[in-house]
């Protein structure tokens, strides 16, 4: 089979807008696409952390003083599907997935470019109607993991529309991923072979078969949950004979892997942008490799430990512990292989490795109190609590969204070609590394400590530390504001990028910055060794 | 060489010595009030200095290497061409996957103690009806003493309260009384949607499911008022489900048992 998009491909692109319009249109070119994701997901982030900061305001007091709370309700559930849905899942996985995949396997386009475009044309009319949700009749209520019977018996506008946008966005996810997989494999440009490919293609690529083998499990999932709400049927209602563990069970096997769909690109990322700032190789090709296979594999099958208070037989809960403890082992290698990256290297100390270190720090931490969280007798007591708040926000926030900034430092010059501020950037790392964990440290002892999550008031002794997370909170709200200022001035006036300001290997940086609509000028060069850097040890002496 | 290694011995032994006393002398857990709670707490200790020794070696590796290795201004090209090592590889395999092992092993014999490797008793009255569907939390007794012993309690929970039902006595209580040192067996059940009970000085948490009762076993060993949290979102008012159990002397708990005690109705 061959395939052959460029004819077409030119005629489409005489017939769409050009300049700073593309980015309003049902552009196929992946690198508009992947930038309408990244941008849309940022829109989507700002509003996640609104939301965030009113959860903060209320808890800075014990009392529900700040908003009603029900309303609280809806806060916290629409944060935390804005977040996960719209935010890091789009951003990590369309948004640098779009813009890198094709550039690193050679290519000229992904594999479907109207599926792509599809699927990211899904994603803001279902946020914005998530969103919308709140003016109806209240918003979804029942947390981001919706719960029946509570997501039954909450008030439905809110809940129906929560339901139809996470499946528009599961749908858009599965879309991305069908197409990630064809292009990874099939579009490779002659000569290339998958053991030469850049780490982010097999971040990709693993991310996007859980992506395929579990999304439509919730999708599934949520279809029932829908019925049990608009028809009055039983799957999950106690009442009509239901069983409301079974949709935990259903829930916990999309949304579990759903962690490893939001870190695992971030674990290709940074194996892109350390080797480069860093002057080495990257440590461990081939562990690296079969680790993100061994977190694919064992990441399918741990959901039941966000059951372990549910009332899960006493095997289960054991097969469940040793499986998620061992998934520690292959991320372990994955900390140990980027530490040695830097061994030994020659290190610019700028945004995006900072960015890239405080990821490796904060994301340890989140993996210690996540073995912690897997022995079923230590989760029995924090399940439910600040403490695992706490653990998830390392890993997802400390962990993805430091990696995204990371890689919005990196590849800024190539897709703006202009460079950023490196002050300002330094300046937006120390704030949102301190707010960050000022923030979400405090939050372990609270949760060890007798704070349960999703409570708009609490016991008055937790108080002081509330104010202080509270306080982290307002920091990593003010650490925006150095980025937008950095970002908006250095597109304006910022200093002119070279193509390859960063001296790197990867294929992305051979070509113009920005780069031309069909990617490469010529011919799309074949980079057998991306992390080819360093002088060998006889040279250097 | 020699020197290197005699500083890396010295900095590994000083993240030991800090992470092992940080993990006996701070402490992160509220008062311990039931007989898992030592338990626990023994887990959480080892969890605890075994997470420190880990975090702090790699924070210090990705600090000292962004120091010693960071390029200076007067430096060009690149660092050097070093793409793995297999031996490395096999070590930070195996000892990790050692660890993680250890602690398994070691958390399910932590989880036996608490008796939650125990069968159930299917004889029991509260579970002769439908007793396939109990699950159990934490269980801390043995068939035998289960029917003999136990105090039982029938919990039941709803938007946004707990009832304690003792059936001994034919009453309903707000309170949970129980006497101290002595294992009380609860079968709870939601009448509306998925709460949980937690006791965090006991270290127990169980959620209470409607149409599915579950059971839960603990054994108070502190005499005072403690707070039963409601864990799982339940409603608007989730945060403000709570209530209390007071963990009294036996004289005491008979005192209160009695006054609240009605009669047997026969029907």
């Amino acid at each position: 089979m061959t395939i052959s998009i460029d004819p077409q491909k030119t005629n489409n692109e005489s017939l769409q807008p050009q300049g700073w319009l593309r980015y309003f249109s049902f552009s196929l070119d992946h690198k508009v696409i992947g930038i309408q994701y990244l941008v849309c997901g940022f829109l989507f982030y700002l509003i996640g952390g609104t939301l965030a900061s009113a959860i903060r305001i209320e808890l800075a007091s014990p009392m529900s003083d700040f908003m009603p709370r029900d309303v609280y309700n809806q806060v916290l559930t629409l944060h935390g599907t804005i977040m996960i849905f719209l935010w890091i899942v789009p951003v990590v996985n369309g948004a640098f997935g779009n813009y890198l995949i094709p550039f690193y396997v050679g290519a000229r386009d992904m594999a479907f470019p109207r599926l792509n475009a599809v699927a990211f044309w899904l994603i803001p009319p279902s946020g914005l109607m998530l969103v919308a949700s709140y003016f109806v009749e209240g918003a979804a209520q029942a947390g981001w993991t919706a719960y029946p019977p509570l997501s039954i018996t909450t008030p439905q506008s809110g809940q129906i529309i929560w339901i139809l946008s996470v499946l528009l966005l599961g749908g858009s996810s599965i879309f991305g991923g069908i197409n990630f997989i064809a292009t990874i494999i099939k579009l490779r440009r002659p000569g290339l072979k998958l053991m030469q490919l850049p780490m982010y293609c097999w971040a990709m690529l693993g991310t996007s078969l859980l992506v395929v083998l579990s999304t439509p499990v919730l999708a599934g999932t949520l279809i029932l949950l829908s019925f049990d709400i608009i028809a009055n049927t039983g799957f999950f209602n106690p009442v009509l004979g239901g069983n409301v563990v079974v949709y935990q069970h259903l829930f916990w096997f999309y949304s579990h892997p759903a962690v490893y769909i939001m870190v695992l690109p971030a674990f290709g990322l940074v194996s892109e942008i350390l080797p480069v700032h860093a002057r080495k190789p990257l440590f461990g090709y081939t562990t690296m490799v079969f680790s993100i296979m061994g977190i694919v594999v064992l990441g399918l099958v741990v959901w039941a430990h966000h059951m372990f208070t549910s009332g899960t037989p006493p095997w289960m809960r054991l097969f469940f512990t040793i499986a998620t403890a061992f998934i520690a082992v292959p991320t372990g290698i994955k900390f140990f292989n980027w530490v040695a990256t830097l061994w030994g290297g020659k290190i610019s100390i700028n945004s995006a490795m900072l960015f890239s270190c405080g990821f490796i720090i904060n994301f340890v931490f989140g993996g210690i109190t996540g073995v912690a969280l897997a022995q079923v007798p230590f989760d029995i007591h924090v399940h439910d609590t600040y403490f695992v708040v706490a653990h998830f926000h390392y890993i997802v926030y400390g962990g993805t969204v430091f990696i995204i900034f990371s890689s919005i430092y990196h590849w800024f010059p190539k897709v703006t070609g202009k460079m950023l501020n490196e002050k300002l950037g330094i300046l937006h790392f120390t704030i949102t590394f301190i707010g960050f964990n000022l923030c979400f440290a405090p939050q372990h002892w609270l949760g060890l400590n007798g704070m349960p999550r999703r409570v708009a008031e609490y016991d008055p002794q937790f108080q002081f530390v509330n104010q202080i997370s509270s306080l982290g909170a307002l920091l990593m709200a003010i650490s925006t504001i150095p980025f937008l200022i950095n970002v908006f001035l250095s597109v304006r006036n910022g200093k002119n990028a070279s193509d390859n300001p960063w001296n790197a290997l990867t294929p992305e940086w051979l070509t113009s910055s920005p780069p031309p609509v069909e990617n490469w000028e010529g011919e799309a060069p074949l980079v057998e060794e991306p992390y080819g850097y360093g002088v060998e040890i006889s040279e250097q002496k | 060489m020699l020197n290197k290694n005699i500083y890396l011995i010295l900095i590994i032994s000083l993240v030991f010595a800090i992470s092992f006393w940080i993990g006996f002398n701070v402490n992160l857990l509220p008062a311990e009030a039931s007989i898992n709670a030592p338990i626990y707490d023994e887990l959480f200790k080892i969890l605890f200095i075994t997470g420190l020794i880990i975090f702090i070696g790699m924070t210090i590796a990705v600090i000292y290497s962004l120091f010693k290795f960071r390029k200076r201004n007067d430096q060009i090209g690149d660092g050097i061409a070093l793409e793995g090592n297999l031996s490395l590889e096999i070590v930070w395999t195996i000892i990790p996957s050692i660890i993680v092992l250890l602690i398994g092993l070691y958390s399910y014999n932590i989880y036996d103690r608490m008796g939650g490797m125990k069968e159930l008793n299917h004889n029991h009255e509260m579970m002769s009806s439908n007793s396939e569907k109990i699950w159990a939390g934490i269980s801390q007794t043995s068939d035998n003493e289960l029917a003999i012993n136990n105090l039982s309690i029938e919990v039941s929970a709803m938007q946004f309260a707990f009832l304690f039902n003792y059936p001994k006595g034919n009453f309903i209580s707000g309170e949970l009384h129980v006497p101290v040192d002595q294992k009380v067996s609860m079968k709870m059940e939601s009448k509306d949607v998925i709460h949980a009970f937690w006791v965090p000085e006991f270290r127990i948490k169980q959620d209470i499911i409607p149409g599915q009762p579950t059971i839960l076993n603990f054994t108070p060993t502190k005499v005072g008022k403690y707070p039963i949290i409601c864990a799982e979102l339940c409603g608007p008012y989730h945060g403000g489900m709570r209530a209390s159990i007071i963990v009294e002397e036996e004289s005491d708990y008979n005192e209160w048992f009695n006054k609240n005690k009605k009669p047997e109705v026969n029907l």
